[in-house]
Order: C-alpha cells, then structure tokens, then sequence
C-alpha cells in the first residue's frame, strides 16, 4: 500500500505544531496502524529525522495508551477498536490519511501526537475507588451476593480504558462518559454504595475543574468509544450526582 | 459543597436545561391548542372565540403565574444554552484539522446552539407583533364587546391582517415556516436529550421516548406552521 500521511507535528508542549506530509510506500494491509507508524518512523531515524512520537503500550486494545484522531475520529474509522487493533486494511492503497492528538484543553499535547492525559488520574483519584482494608484479611469479594444485571452492567462501565477517545469525539471535549463510567462501576455495587454520594460529587467536581465541556448528549462519545460504553452511564451519573446534590 | 454543587456544577447546567426546557415543551402544546382555533371560516364567532381566548389567557390568574414561568424558562434556558457554549469552546482552543462528527451524531444535536439562536429571534419578533401589542395598550382602540358580553382587545383582526398583508403577509407566512423548522430540529434531539439529562434512561422505556420525542418533534412545529399558510392562502381576507 503506498498513502500520504499528513501528520501533526510539534516539538514540545510550548511550541507551535503544523501538519506535515509524509508518502510511505509497502505497508501490509494486515499491518496494524501503529506498526505503520513504525515503519514510518524507522525511515524517519534512517534518514535521521525526528520520528513521530505517539503513545502505545499493550497493542492488544486493553491499556488504553494509543489514542490519534484519525481521519477526524478517535481510533480511526473502525468502531469498538483501539488505534493499535486497527488495520491497514481498512484503508485503501493511494489514501490520504491525517493524524492528529486527541484535541481538549484538558489533554495538553506534549509532543506531536502524545497528549497528557493526567486529567483523567485525577478524576479517578478524586473518589474513582473504594476505601477498604487490603492488610491482608480483606473479605472475599464472592462473600456479598449481587444481583446478575448490576455486576454485568458494573462489569461493563469497568472495562473503561481511560483512553479518552469519548474527550476527543465530543464536540464539547466533554468527559462525562469517562467519569460516568468510573462513577457507575462502583455505584452499582454494595461496596461502592457507601461512598457513593462523595464519589459522584467529588468526581464531577475534579471534571469540571480539570477543562472539560458539558455534554450536551449528542452520542457521539458512545459511538466512538473502543469500548461501547453506554450512555446509560451518564444517566446513571446525573441521577446519582442528583441524588448526592439533594441531600 | 452539595448545595453550591447544585448551582454552578456542569451537571446543575444540564438539570436546568432539562427542566426548562420539557417545561417549554409543554407550553408549545398549550400554545398550539389556542391556535387551532385560527383554523375556522372568518366571522363573528370566530372572532368573538379567539380574543375572549386570548382575554382568557391573559387575564386569569393561574395561566398569568404559568406565562411567567414560561418568560423566565425561555430566559434561563437561552442564557444556560450561552453558558454552555461559551465553557464548550473553551474545552476546546485548538480545533481538528479533519473532524468527522456526522459519523457519530445527529446535525441537530450539534446545533442546539444554532437553532436556538434562530427560535429567540423568532419568539422576539413573534412577541413583538403579537404579545407586545395586547400586554402594552398597542390594542387598546380595537376594544369592543363580544355577543357574550366581554369587553376584549381584537387580537384575532391583527393575527390575520398580519399574514394577510399584501405586501408583507407572504414574507411572514415563511418566516414563521422558518422558525417552526427550527424547532422542529430542536425538538428533534431535545425532547429526548432533556429525559437522559434527568438520568430517564432504561433500555425499556428509551425506545418510547425517542419514538414520542420524533414524533413530537415533527406535529407540533407543523401543526403550528400549519395556521400561517391556512390564513394567507386559504381563508378569506379580513
């Protein structure tokens, strides 16, 4: 496959970044994105350019690290996939492909596409856990019976990456499905119950403090989401930071 | 740290819009029924029916504390709508070069901005023409008795000279097509959009409301835009 990459290019997060072209020639369509970034930046260290830097770690879609706002959709085209488990099949030879950070005041870029994505740490570490006591006589979580549906509708708010491509689809770079699906994980079980009015305020209060915009529910977060976490998770967030407010 | 979380949180922005805005829609049905009665042949009862109507509706107390409720409503949900907007862009300083929102959502639910903008015109000039008239005295020399006895200012004769005008009746006929347009296209996500605000969101009930919400979306505006067209085209010149 040969394409032209038009790439943002920036050298450090007080610089001005531009777009710059790049043609690349024999990618596999059964390449992976990310290792066609890597041929590229190999050609770029052979011809002693900079290579583009980019965030990944895991590549098999479960860290939450490669983010890029491919051809203006976080991930790329494919849907319920992350940037490392997309292909190069889904592209066809002599494309035009542009490549972007993911875009929010709250995720800074640092360097060409890697942005700083710590705003997220600090929402979760604003009340994203339970406080117990793992001395070592911790409890047996099996010993609390929960119901099927909430430990399924926990379950999925928590496969979560973090990767915030919802941030970089919403119009608004709204955080709110990330929070709510932090917020949701544990509200739906007894042990997240007790904190769970702290949780919710504490939460959407670091949200707002940290930049983000408002949802104003157009889905988009949803649909872009690796993970296809619900917006039903953002209802159950407004209805429990509703309910902590009133209190 | 609840209380405060209530008034200035992100959340307390969407629970407002919600609010007011279902509140509004609610009006639109009230405001529709009163106009239906537009649609019947030209005459005395006709006449004598629409401005005791509309004596009705500005007169009694309880629609009056309802009509302020409406004021403050379309008020807190314009300036909400602008706050909103402003904190928006700011979450964002630097755009995309590509950006492709119409792969993962409705033009109307990224528009809300836009489409209200163009409905406050609307209900300005719309308010204007009509409720300014009645509430300030612009009607006072039309006062006359109706067969029932009730002294009424002539809303109904302005209503219908107003889309009947030679001149400018047709300009207004669209106009008025033009913003139901626009609130067909604000309903269109807002209905909705106000329920998953509050948390009303279950897999049972979504459907329904989505489905409702369309098809409110849909009636209302034209069922309104409806009345405009009837008079200038159809019903006989005053």
């Amino acid at each position: 496959m040969k394409l032209t990459l038009k790439i943002w290019r920036q050298k450090n997060a007080t610089t001005k970044g531009k777009i710059q072209n790049y043609q690349i020639d024999g990618i596999d369509p059964d390449m992976s994105f990310l290792e066609m970034l890597d041929v590229l930046n190999e050609q770029l260290i052979n011809k002693e350019e900079e290579p583009v830097g980019f965030d990944h770690d895991c590549r098999e879609g479960i860290c939450g690290s490669c983010s890029l706002q491919i051809n203006g959709e976080p991930h790329g085209p494919d849907r319920g996939v992350t940037t490392c488990q997309l292909h190069m099949r889904k592209f066809k030879d002599g494309d035009t492909i542009t490549i972007e950070p993911f875009r929010a005041a709250a995720f800074p870029v640092i360097k060409d596409l890697v942005v700083d994505r710590s705003s997220f740490d600090r929402i979760q570490q604003a009340g994203g856990y339970i406080s117990v006591n793992t001395s070592g006589n911790t409890q047996d979580a099996n010993a609390i019976p929960i119901e099927k549906e909430d430990a399924d509708a926990s379950f999925y708010a928590a496969t979560c990456i973090g990767c915030g491509a919802c941030v970089a689809a919403c119009k608004n770079a709204s955080a709110m499905l990330f929070t709510a699906a932090k917020v949701s994980q544990f509200a739906l079980l007894p042990q997240g119950e007790i904190e769970a009015d702290r949780r919710v305020l504490a939460m959407v209060e670091q949200m707002d403090k940290e930049g983000f915009g408002n949802c104003t529910n157009t889905g988009a977060c949803e649909i872009e989401c690796p993970k296809g976490i619900s917006l039903e998770n953002i209802a159950r967030m407004n209805r429990e930071y509703l309910k902590a407010s009133v209190k | 740290m609840a209380k405060s979380a209530l008034l200035k949180s992100s959340l307390a922005k969407k629970y407002w819009m919600a609010l007011t805005g279902l509140f509004l829609c609610t009006f639109l049905v009230g405001h529709l029924l009163g106009n239906l009665q537009l649609l019947q042949a030209v005459g005395p009862e006709a006449k004598d029916q629409f401005n005791e109507y509309a004596l009705f509706m500005t007169s009694n107390p309880l629609i009056m504390i309802l009509s302020y409720v409406t004021y403050i409503s379309i008020l807190f949900h314009a300036i909400d709508g602008v706050l909103l907007t402003i904190r928006n862009r700011k979450a964002r300083p630097h755009g995309y070069e590509s950006f492709k929102p119409s792969t993962n959502s409705m033009w109307a639910s990224r528009n809300m901005g836009i489409l209200g903008t163009v409905i406050l015109a609307f209900i300005i000039v719309h308010m204007n023409m009509f409720w300014a008239k009645m509430k300030f005295g612009g009607l006072d020399n039309t006062i006359y008795t109706t067969e029932s006895g009730a002294e009424v200012k002539d809303l109904y004769t302005i209503t219908l000279q107003a889309f009947q005008d030679p001149q400018y009746g047709l300009i207004w006929v669209i106009a008025y097509a033009i913003a139901m347009l626009a609130v067909a296209f604000h309903l269109s996500h807002g209905f909705a959009s106000g329920f998953q605000s509050l948390g009303v969101n279950h897999p049972k009930y979504n459907g329904f409301i989505r489905k409702f919400g369309m098809g409110f979306a849909i009636l209302i505006p034209l069922a309104f835009a409806v009345i405009p067209f009837y008079i200038h085209f159809i019903l006989e010149n005053i």
